[in-house]
């Protein structure tokens, strides 16, 4: 089974993605797209399984506010590790609209970029296939301290010098 | 200035451990090329042509005497023993190995120095005014903003992967020396009617391929507010700046894209759910960081009736002092340019002897502090006129007296083609060509106030789109060739220049050059500079001129 990072353990990957709504419905549990989950919201929410959402860099969280409570999983798409707009939909999904489920890091996602990762809320990463999970798990620690506020860290480092 | 605490210590040695690591995982082979990339990159490390080029942060030009020892120390071990002062205020290393890097980090955090966000698309080393806290235009000193700025951006989780490079400047004076006109955001300090602090907000503007002034989206933020304010530009610009183009993802292309107007009000609808949050700037943090920023402890009594002594015996020193020092705030102190252009020298270099020494003069002369200045020069700021001959005296001495700031011969310049992988044209030679030619000091304060910006490709390192006169290489079928493009101005009337016409071959350049000026000086009035003459009788005179056949 693959393996994730988990709130700071590297545990077994109990959710597959289907990529889009056209796939075939495993039986694990699963992450749909943001289309399928917004045409599909009813039968999926009857599913014997645990369904997540994951969304792709460029569809706006807002479009989630009204399942905030009920999600349990959200996942956010880093088409390339360059692509930054995920960690701000993060932190919108977090501090904004208050989700409080896992929230998952997946595709291109590398051991630089984790600590960032974290301090934007996610508390779950799907390290890139061809990476050591555990030298990935190292990068969570690369930073003992910050300035600014974030996610993990509402007060900004002047309010606590 | 500002000096680190425990906390910005371990900031800056988390950061250099974790490039240490960086490097050897990408020595080793575990990281591509592509994945470095970003993480060199963020760290300002190119490579080029010859060499990698590391730029060094000099957070809005401040740099102590002990500093600027470091870096000529480091010059000297680690490269060939000179440094260069960017048009960002930066220094850059030409010649440093990439397998070094991780130990010049070292080097530079045992002196509070580091090279975070100095290139990369992520918020930059924050810019301000080189005279900023001396200068007597100033209405408020901008460094304590610049400060509070730049431990914001420093390593934001969310804006480390932005669409483009981001960019932030910091005036707070009368005349705008910190071209807050062409930057993605350009602060201005300001006080409202009813007397309040705040700053006028200018949003996208930029130089490179599309040149853009940018646009005032609030006239008035209040102070307290700064970070959550931009915090929602930056938020907006992540989420909707475009990554598809590389040459069309700067925040300018979004402002335009979306008009202004539209823009501001996304920012005003972003920034009402942060404003008022944990970011808001609390008095204290205000007051705590502006305690590094207080006046050092100035001579009330300086007797400076020498000076006009001095003058009437050493024309040169008069000459220097009318170009080369600039007003004070505090009567009998002065403010000295540390002229980086001598001729044949690369515009904005300076040895690690003139480093090592100019930290002396900083120690012995002006309270052990430095500036660097986007015009590719340094600054001793608080220079006694009762000691600037002695200063002068010893500038001299080290070919750093110049007296040419403002002239044409202070030409600002990117490295080019003698360094830049990016370049499509050599720059250094030419601006030593235009220099020689104008070597003649009369001819050249006949000319007076006149800046010449020279970039060696559309990227615009030496912000050629905002010189009075600018020069951009270009390459046509691999030949080396030369635009101009006149009437730009980084000033508080920030004016991009128009292009004059076809481009010229590199021993044409001097000549169009003297062109352009002798069409100036047959038609200004009475102590116009170029750049109003320019204004008034346009570009045509000009242009006729440039490419007249020869009679």
């Amino acid at each position: 089974m693959p393996k994730l990072i988990k709130n700071l353990s590297i545990v077994d990957d109990a959710f597959s993605i289907k990529q889009t709504p056209e796939c075939p419905f495993p039986s694990s549990n699963v992450l749909v797209s943001l289309q399928e989950w917004k045409s599909h919201k009813n039968e999926l929410s009857q599913q014997p399984q645990q369904v997540g959402v994951w969304l792709n860099s460029d569809e706006e969280p807002e479009e989630l506010v009204d399942d905030i409570q009920s999600l349990q999983v959200i996942a956010i798409n880093f088409p390339t590790f360059a692509d930054g707009r995920g960690y701000s939909i993060a932190r919108l999904l977090r501090e904004r609209y208050g989700y409080t489920g896992e929230l998952r890091a997946i595709g291109d996602v590398l051991r630089d970029q984790l600590f960032y990762m974290s301090r934007c809320g996610f508390d779950t990463f799907s390290v890139r296939e061809d990476r050591d999970i555990n030298d990935a798990l190292e990068g969570l620690s690369d930073f003992s301290e910050v300035y600014q506020t974030s996610t993990e860290q509402p007060k900004p480092l002047f309010r606590r010098r | 200035m500002y000096k680190y605490d425990t906390y910005d210590k371990q900031i800056v040695a988390d950061r250099a451990r974790q490039y240490r690591g960086q490097t050897e995982r990408y020595i080793e082979g575990e990281l591509s090329d592509n994945e470095f990339l970003p993480l060199r990159l963020q760290n300002g490390l190119y490579v080029q042509r010859f060499a990698p080029m590391l730029r060094i942060a000099v957070p809005y030009g401040m740099i102590s005497s002990v500093q600027l020892r470091k870096i000529s120390e480091i010059s000297r071990r680690f490269d060939k023993g000179y440094a260069h002062i960017s048009t960002r205020q930066n220094i850059q290393f030409n010649w440093p190995a990439l397998e070094s890097v991780p130990d010049i980090l070292d080097a530079l955090a045992s002196v509070q120095m580091h090279a975070i966000q100095t290139s990369g698309n992520c918020i930059r080393s924050v810019t301000s005014d080189h005279f900023a806290g001396v200068a007597a235009d100033e209405l408020e000193d901008p460094r304590p903003w610049c400060e509070i700025i730049r431990q914001w951006s420093t390593l934001h989780p969310e804006f480390a992967y932005l669409p483009r490079k981001f960019k932030i400047a910091v005036n707070g004076a009368t005349e705008d020396r910190a071209a807050v006109g062409v930057h993605d955001i350009g602060l201005t300090l300001v006080t409202n009617t009813e007397g309040d602090k705040g700053f006028r907000v200018q949003v996208g503007g930029g130089l490179g391929r599309t040149p853009i002034i940018g646009s005032v989206i609030r006239e008035f933020l209040p102070r307290q507010h700064l970070l959550t304010y931009l915090e929602a530009i930056l938020r907006v610009y992540n989420r909707y700046g475009r990554r598809d183009n590389k040459y069309k993802a700067r925040i300018k292309i979004l402002v335009k894209a979306l008009s202004a107007e539209t823009f501001a009000q996304k920012i005003e609808d972003e920034w009402q759910h942060v404003k008022d949050g944990q970011a808001t700037l609390t008095h204290e943090e205000f007051e705590r960081i502006s305690t590094f920023f207080t006046p050092p402890e100035y001579d009330q009594n300086i007797n400076s009736g020498v000076l006009e002594q001095q003058f009437a015996k050493h024309e040169a020193f008069a000459q220097w002092h009318q170009h080369n020092v600039t007003e004070h705030k505090i009567a009998g102190y002065s403010i000295v340019t540390v002229s980086l252009k001598a001729t044949a020298q690369a515009p904005g270099d300076i040895s690690a002897e003139q480093m090592d020494a100019i930290a002396d003069l900083a120690d012995n002369y002006s309270f052990g502090e430095l500036r660097t200045t986007h015009l590719q020069n340094m600054v001793l700021a608080d220079i006694r006129q009762d000691q600037l001959f002695e200063v002068w005296q010893k500038l001299n001495a080290l070919d750093l007296a110049s007296p040419n700031i403002g002239t044409l011969n202070d030409i600002i310049c990117c490295p080019g083609g003698d360094f830049c992988s990016l370049a499509n044209a050599k720059s250094i030679p030419v601006a030593e060509a235009i220099q020689r030619r104008f070597s003649d000091l009369d001819k050249l304060y006949d000319i007076g106030e006149i800046s010449l910006n020279f970039s060696g490709c559309m990227n615009a390192c030496g912000h050629h789109h905002v010189g009075h006169i600018g020069l951009l290489g270009v390459d046509k079928k691999g030949a080396e060739f030369y635009q101009i493009q006149l009437g730009g101005d980084a000033s508080q009337n920030t004016a991009l220049g128009k292009i004059i016409g076809r481009a010229f071959g590199r021993d044409d350049v001097p000549d169009v050059i003297e062109k352009l000026v002798d069409v100036y000086l047959t038609n200004r009035h009475q102590d116009e500079r170029f750049i109003d003459t320019f204004n008034r009788i346009g570009i045509a005179p000009f242009k006729e001129r440039a490419y007249a056949k020869a009679d």
